[in-house]
């Protein structure tokens, strides 16, 4: 395509969808202020429903259909995609990172924002002290992975040849042997899970920071007159005040989790036993050209997710009533 | 102002005229209006023939460079567009019903997968007869699906190769080996000098673990021979059959013999974790004196490396059981059609002809591509790398085989092959590997 026939083919696009809105718009116009209200509401909802049925809601069917069809997606194999995850040792690997991530993420980014939360609340240069901890969150997936990757770096112990890690640089200053972190499971797993917590503890932190300045004063002052420890504060004012924004937080992070991909391909492209659910079933559709197993692994993440969204939704539901 | 302007244009023509007199002969007679070798394609103006590959810059000018004869003479308009994931992205764009008209695939393994789509269209009889006359005959069958031939090798590369330092050898009194024995002894000889001799790196992103299935590859052709590989690149005996383990274990006394490895990057886990990029570069440093892989691995080398015969990295074949039998593992890339319109055949003719394989060389000035095409004239080649290549390709002593990975279905040869041949180098054993690769076979 030639830049004019970009240009023309954009300048159609736009023409269509003004004709689109104005159609839609005009529609409005015919019912009278008074009826106006809910078919007013359903026609702008159309175009957007439209979009993600499109988008969304078709793909997601899509997806569920293929999963019962083999590599190639032409004959049908009923549940055996579903068995080869809940069978396949490699498979089965997957579902044991994938469980060791979304266990331990959460609660460890969730502690380390709320712990650091309270320790720099009204200290002195706070703003500061909070800018350094978010500052991981800025940075994209994949930058991070990189910086870890140059922390996990192995050189080996010889004469001519210098460390470039960070971490086995220690190890040598310590006197020990450098060690090769990434190919041992399941450490290696657990020092990929390190990097989003890296990156989730800013998240976390910024959350729970503004919950907790928004414990009504009289509360604390209460509190303080009763004579509450600082553990009995933590105990018994500030984490039941903070109680929603923390389910928010560990929820948010939990589905975050889930979807975790980027670091996995840059750190290790799912070698060395590092594989999880959402990295395993890109590789499974575009490596391993199958399908059926990609797309069941997809399901199988869908249905992973919905009770976090779930309970995540009725939170927020019960927050909003109180 | 003026006589800048006059000077600068002199310059220019100068220089356009000095540029195509030292290139090829083709391309310069193509540019100066010698279109004869081009009339077979027709009056094709206003046409557009586009072009996807998964190279991209700055190799991909050189391929721009090479269609501008084509372009000038015929009046088509070619368009090329790379991407880095071509290989996931031309399935996708197969399925969907939106190919390029040519893609240029590297693998035999996934122009069988392109076939399967539906959308690849049979090569004309004029790109068959050019294949026929240019090439050796094991490259048509890579293409040729259910008896149909889909399309033209494009560039090529040669895998068996060992890197080392020219300079090393000579100052140390290593002679280069002509017989597999000869390179156990040549190891065995560093190891007494005080040397770790082989350095290696598999780490690819998720494609990690290939170049040992590289390393199998070439030492299944060497001890089972080319009637046997074949045989096991088309699952007609097993992956775990003696054949294979026995190509694994001999690879195993090279990489995974912590005497022999890996100079400059640890011991031998590594390898999984030492990029492929990475693997050789020791060799620079002396820390290591030699590296396995394939001829592009010249690419990788620091600026102010001097690659050549007498300087400070060379390569030299890796050798056969005997000093006779000459089998070369290597891979390359295809031009397949997904339209059958003239223009786009007439297209794909020309990328069949030696012309265009010559063209193509001289469009690539520093080096870095060759073909198997026989009409390709290796005196052109400025690297010496590429010469040392071409005359493997074109020895009619060498028993040629492609990648045998790049021909496995994909469950295979772009996944438990890999995965497998990393957990292998990180402690799984010979048996247990090869036992896991052929239970992923798929059975249809």
């Amino acid at each position: 395509m030639t830049t004019l026939e970009k240009l023309t083919s954009m300048a159609g696009a736009l023409l269509l969808f003004g004709a689109v809105m104005g159609l839609i718009l005009y529609i409005a116009g015919r019912f009278g202020e008074r009826r106006a209200g809910k078919p007013v509401a359903f026609l702008f909802l159309l175009p957007t429903a439209l979009l993600v049925a499109v988008g969304l809601v078709y793909p997601a069917l899509r997806t569920i259909y293929q999963s019962f069809f083999d590599a190639g997606g032409t004959s049908f194999v009923g549940l055996d995609n579903f068995a080869t995850i809940f069978t396949s040792s490699d498979e089965l690997t997957v579902l044991r990172n994938t469980v060791l991530w979304v266990v331990v993420t959460p609660f460890i980014a969730t502690a380390v924002g709320l712990l650091y939360a309270i320790l720099v609340d009204g200290a002195r240069m706070e703003a500061f002290a909070k800018a350094l901890i978010f500052l991981p969150m800025a940075i994209s997936f994949v930058g991070a992975s990189i910086i870890w990757k140059f922390i996990y770096a192995y050189r080996p112990d010889q004469a001519n040849v210098k460390q470039i890690g960070v971490l086995n640089q220690i190890v040598v200053w310590l006197g020990g042997t450098p060690v090769n972190w990434l190919v041992g499971s399941p450490l290696n797993t657990l020092l990929l899970i390190v990097i989003l917590i890296w990156i989730q503890a800013g998240f976390a932190m910024t959350i729970l920071s503004a919950a907790i300045k928004a414990i009504p004063g009289d509360i604390v002052e209460a509190a303080r007159l009763d004579g509450v420890t600082t553990l009995g504060m933590f105990r018994f004012v500030t984490l039941p005040s903070i109680r929603p924004a923390v389910v928010v937080v560990l929820t948010t992070i939990g589905i975050a989790t889930l979807k975790v991909f980027d670091i996995v391909r840059t750190v290790t492209g799912g070698s060395f036993n590092t594989s999880v659910v959402a990295y395993e079933f890109y590789s499974q559709t575009f490596s391993s050209s199958n399908q059926g197993l990609g797309s069941a692994l997809a399901v199988l993440l869908f249905v992973l997710v919905i009770p976090i969204v779930a309970y995540n939704i009725r939170q927020m539901r019960a927050t909003e009533a109180r | 102002m003026a006589i800048a302007g006059v000077l600068s244009v002199g310059l220019l023509a100068s220089a356009c005229g000095g540029s195509s007199s030292d290139t090829s002969s083709t391309a310069s007679g193509a540019s100066s209006g010698d279109c004869s070798a081009y009339t077979q394609y027709g009056d094709l103006s206003g046409k557009t023939i586009s072009v996807s590959a998964g190279i991209v810059t700055p190799e991909d000018t050189a391929y721009i460079d090479s269609y501008k004869p084509f372009e000038d003479c015929t009046g088509a308009k070619v368009t090329y567009d790379g991407n880095k994931d071509f290989e996931t992205q031309i399935l996708v764009r197969a399925r969907a019903g939106n190919p390029p008209d040519i893609a240029i695939v590297p693998q035999p393994g996934l122009v069988k997968q392109l076939v399967a789509t539906g959308a690849a269209k049979p090569a004309p009889k004029a790109v068959a007869d050019n294949v026929d006359k240019f090439w050796s005959p094991e490259w048509k069958a890579y293409t040729t699906v259910d008896g149909k031939y889909y399309g033209a090798p494009s560039g090529a590369s040669v895998k068996s190769l060992v890197w080392y330092s020219p300079s090393e050898f000579k100052d140390s009194g290593y002679a280069v080996p002509t017989t597999l024995d000869e390179l156990k002894t040549l190891s065995d000889k560093m190891v007494s000098d005080g040397k770790k001799p082989w350095c290696a790196g598999i780490s690819s992103g998720e494609a990690t673990g290939w170049p040992i299935t590289d390393w199998m590859e070439d030492m299944m052709l060497r001890s089972a021979g080319p009637a046997e590989y074949d045989k096991w690149v088309n699952h007609q005996i097993a992956f775990n059959s003696a054949e294979p383990t026995k190509a694994l274990d001999m690879v195993g006394e090279y990489l995974k013999n912590p005497a022999y490895v890996n100079g400059g990057l640890g011991d031998v886990t590594s390898i999984a974790t030492t990029t492929f990029q990475d693997g050789g570069l020791p060799i620079l440093d002396g820390t290591c004196s030699l590296h396995r892989q394939a001829s592009f691995y010249a690419a990788n080398w620091p600026k102010g490396t001097t690659v050549a015969e007498d300087g400070d990295v060379f390569a030299f074949y890796l050798p056969g059981k005997t000093a006779g039998d000459k089998p070369v593992l290597g891979g390359g890339e295809f031009n397949v059609a997904f339209s059958d319109r003239p223009e786009v055949q007439a297209f794909q003719t020309y990328l069949s002809t030696d012309t265009w394989a010559n063209n193509k060389v001289a469009a690539t000035p520093n080096g870095g591509w060759i073909s198997a095409n026989k009409g390709l004239d290796a005196s052109k080649l400025s690297s010496p790398i590429d010469k040392l290549s071409a005359d493997l390709l074109q020895d009619p002593k060498t028993v040629f085989r492609f990648d045998g990975s790049d021909q496995m279905p994909a469950a295979v040869g772009s996944n438990s092959f890999w995965k497998q041949a990393t957990a292998w180098i990180t402690g799984q054993s010979t048996k247990d590997t090869v036992d896991n690769i052929e239970a992923s076979w798929p059975t249809s």
